[in-house]
């Protein structure tokens, strides 16, 4: 009796992990199909020929997608590199200074989250025009950084957190002056955490819209930008490679996060 | 303090949140001397290797080595070592660069650097684990990784937090042994933090005992263990048998009045100072004899009447709960007494530690605890 009840407690469980499969691989595999497929309309349930033809648009030396997929990379190491450099004192600040107000403070970053992006955006999208910043790398940067900067302090906080500080102190009793023992010790130790902020603050950057149509747009044309045109003018096989490539890094920081983001450092997400 | 005190405290007060936990801290330490800081848990002794490594900074008082004032110097300017007793390796590098992480930062050259680390991990039984991460030693290993580290230095002064707690307690007798070894073979100073008062008594030239954020007594661990100043170290000796006596001091002699549990006795005063009346007497289980009821004891010992309550065999010797008066006492003997029957206890004169009455507020048994004390130049 047991036994068939243990046998038909797999159906349940295999339904519902074959919808989550479905779930997430279904539109992906659809995906892979408008990115090869020449030709394919309403009736038939797959493409009706396969080829590479939109491929070696996407990919044409002056291709739209491909100068918009440089320059997101451009801008989404920028961002990086910005958000890390700040990230590194803060983080590091707020997970070892007993600071006053510290949650007041972590909490302060979410802020540019908590308001309806368009409203944030339009606004900002007016002050950079009265500065000149608006359709420029430098003014699109400083937008992906508001955006990001909630992820990179609060993961660095939590990756600094995670370092017992008697290890740096060890450094010190040993001789080392306090930056030194930053750099040799605690740094090191905070780097997967450190990573792993880096690049879900690159993929943040690489996804992020409403901030780069509002500020960057024309001048600055982005790869979202692209997708978005080119699903609008009902090029799916454009929309699905660039959509495809998006999906690169994002498998990528999947794979570095389960290593470097362990239950040590997520448990001191925000606190 | 003596000309020759190699290093220094004097007066050190350690607030934390406007509550003291040390006060009053002053001593002074010899050149190649092994120190034993010893209290219960929380007593400050931590804080007070902390303070004296830098990582705490006094609200009163000065910190001297060689005379020279080191009370506001960051941590790493002290020339000292501190090994925690998490031993705090560094994960991310191996046994070789946690030892020499010390002599890169001095900027030793690095065949030299390399060389120095071979020799120490080959006296510390590490020289195979040399490539090793510190994820992959067993307990004692890590902490021989950390005194290697620590010695590394050639500090002037190695600080230990607990080496040993860690330990179990088979290797941490003969791990005890090895530190001391070194340290006396290197001629290191040393401050050892210790709860346990076995390993205070092997390890140390001088103990130092703390009771709540104060130096209860300084002296050789001959002379905390006979001649405990007050209540407290004698308890923390061991005298944990209590009893309560009236007292009649009489030139250098301190007659004990005869009581419902005790006989007359008369013991040396040996230059205590106690007042006439009610006085607090403590002693070792071990130290006193059990005897069968009415049995004569020695001229200067006390003697007890009591009951045996209990007897246990804890391994070497019986021990006995005694029922005296109304106090229960415990004493080991070579033969057990059956539960019941009526004992004499036999307490010799020179075990038998006399004390005036606990004063019960803490800011008035001070006087007791600063009073100099015979052993504190020992």
């Amino acid at each position: 009796m047991a036994r068939v009840l243990s046998a038909l407690w797999w159906l349940p469980r295999g339904l519902v992990l074959g919808l989550l499969a479905f779930a997430i691989f279904g539109p992906i595999a659809n995906l892979v199909l408008w990115a090869v497929a020449e030709k394919w309309y309403f009736p038939h349930v797959l493409p009706l020929q396969y080829g590479f033809s939109y491929w070696a648009k996407v990919f044409a030396p002056r291709g739209d997608a491909l100068t918009s997929l440089v320059t997101s990379i451009v801008v989404a190491c920028f961002v990086v590199a910005v958000s890390i450099l700040l990230a590194i004192p803060a983080g590091y600040a707020l997970a070892r200074l007993r600071l006053p107000f510290r949650s007041l403070i972590l909490l302060a970053f979410l802020i540019p989250q908590a308001f309806p992006n368009l409203t944030v955006y339009v606004n900002i999208a007016r002050i950079f025009y009265q500065t000149g910043l608006a359709g420029t790398i430098p003014g699109v940067v400083l937008v992906h950084v508001m955006h990001c900067l909630v992820y990179a302090v609060w993961i660095a906080t939590a990756a600094f957190a995670a370092i017992d500080p008697e290890l740096e102190e060890a450094a010190r009793a040993t001789g080392a002056p306090p930056l030194r023992a930053f750099v040799d010790i605690t740094l090191p130790l905070a780097m997967p955490g450190l990573m792993a902020s880096a690049i879900f603050v690159f993929l943040e950057s690489l996804d992020e819209f409403t901030g780069s149509y509002f500020v960057g747009a024309p001048y600055v044309h982005l790869m979202p930008l692209q997708l978005y045109t080119a699903g609008a003018g009902g090029n799916y096989q454009i929309a699905s490679i660039t959509a495809l490539l998006l999906l690169i890094p994002s498998v990528g920081f999947m794979l570095v996060v389960e290593r470097a983001l362990t239950a040590d450092v997520l448990s001191r997400i925000g606190r | 303090m003596s000309a020759e005190s190699f290093l220094e405290l004097n007066g050190l007060r350690v607030g934390y949140g406007g509550e003291a936990v040390l006060s009053d801290i002053s001593m002074a330490i010899a050149r190649g001397q092994f120190v034993a800081l010893l209290g219960a848990s929380g007593c400050g002794k931590t804080t007070l290797l902390r303070t004296i490594a830098g990582f705490i900074h006094p609200d009163a008082g000065v910190i001297r080595v060689e005379g020279r004032d080191i009370t506001a110097a960051p941590p790493d300017r002290r020339d000292m070592a501190l090994m925690f007793q998490s031993y705090a390796l560094w994960p991310h590098m191996t046994v070789a660069q946690n030892i020499g992480y010390g002599l890169k930062l001095r900027r030793v050259p690095r065949p030299e650097a390399a060389a120095r680390v071979a020799e120490l991990a080959a006296s510390l039984g590490l020289a195979d684990l040399l490539q090793r991460k510190p994820g992959q030693l067993s307990g004692g290993q890590r902490q021989r990784v950390a005194l290697g580290r620590a010695l590394a230095v050639s500090p002037r002064i190695l600080l230990l937090d607990e080496p040993l707690s860690n330990l179990d307690a088979r290797i941490r007798v003969s791990v005890r042994q090895e530190i001391r070894a070194l340290q006396q073979q290197l001629g290191i100073t040393a401050i050892h933090v210790t709860h346990d008062r076995e390993e205070a008594m092997v390890l140390a030239d001088r103990i130092v005992i703390l009771n709540a954020g104060r130096i209860a007594q300084v002296g050789t661990p001959e002379a905390v263990y006979n001649a405990p100043v007050s209540p407290f170290v004698a308890a923390f000796m061991g005298a944990e048998n209590v009893l309560v006596l009236a007292s009649e001091p009489a030139g250098d002699r301190i007659r004990i009045a005869p009581g419902p549990a005790n006989e007359a006795a008369e013991v040396p005063r040996a230059g205590r100072d106690l007042t006439r009346g009610a006085i607090e007497a403590r002693f070792r289980p071990h130290e006193a004899r059990l005897h069968p009821a009415g049995a004569a004891v020695a001229p200067d010992a006390l003697a007890l009447h009591g009951q045996v309550l209990s007897v246990s065999y804890p391994g070497g010797q019986w021990r006995h709960m005694v029922r005296t008066g109304a106090a229960d006492i415990l004493v080991d003997a070579s033969q057990a007494f059956a539960p019941g029957s009526a004992v004499t206890v036999e307490v010799p004169a020179p075990v038998l530690y006399l004390f005036n009455p606990a004063a019960p507020d803490p800011q008035t048994s001070r006087g007791a605890t600063d009073r100099p004390v015979p052993n504190a130049s020992a």
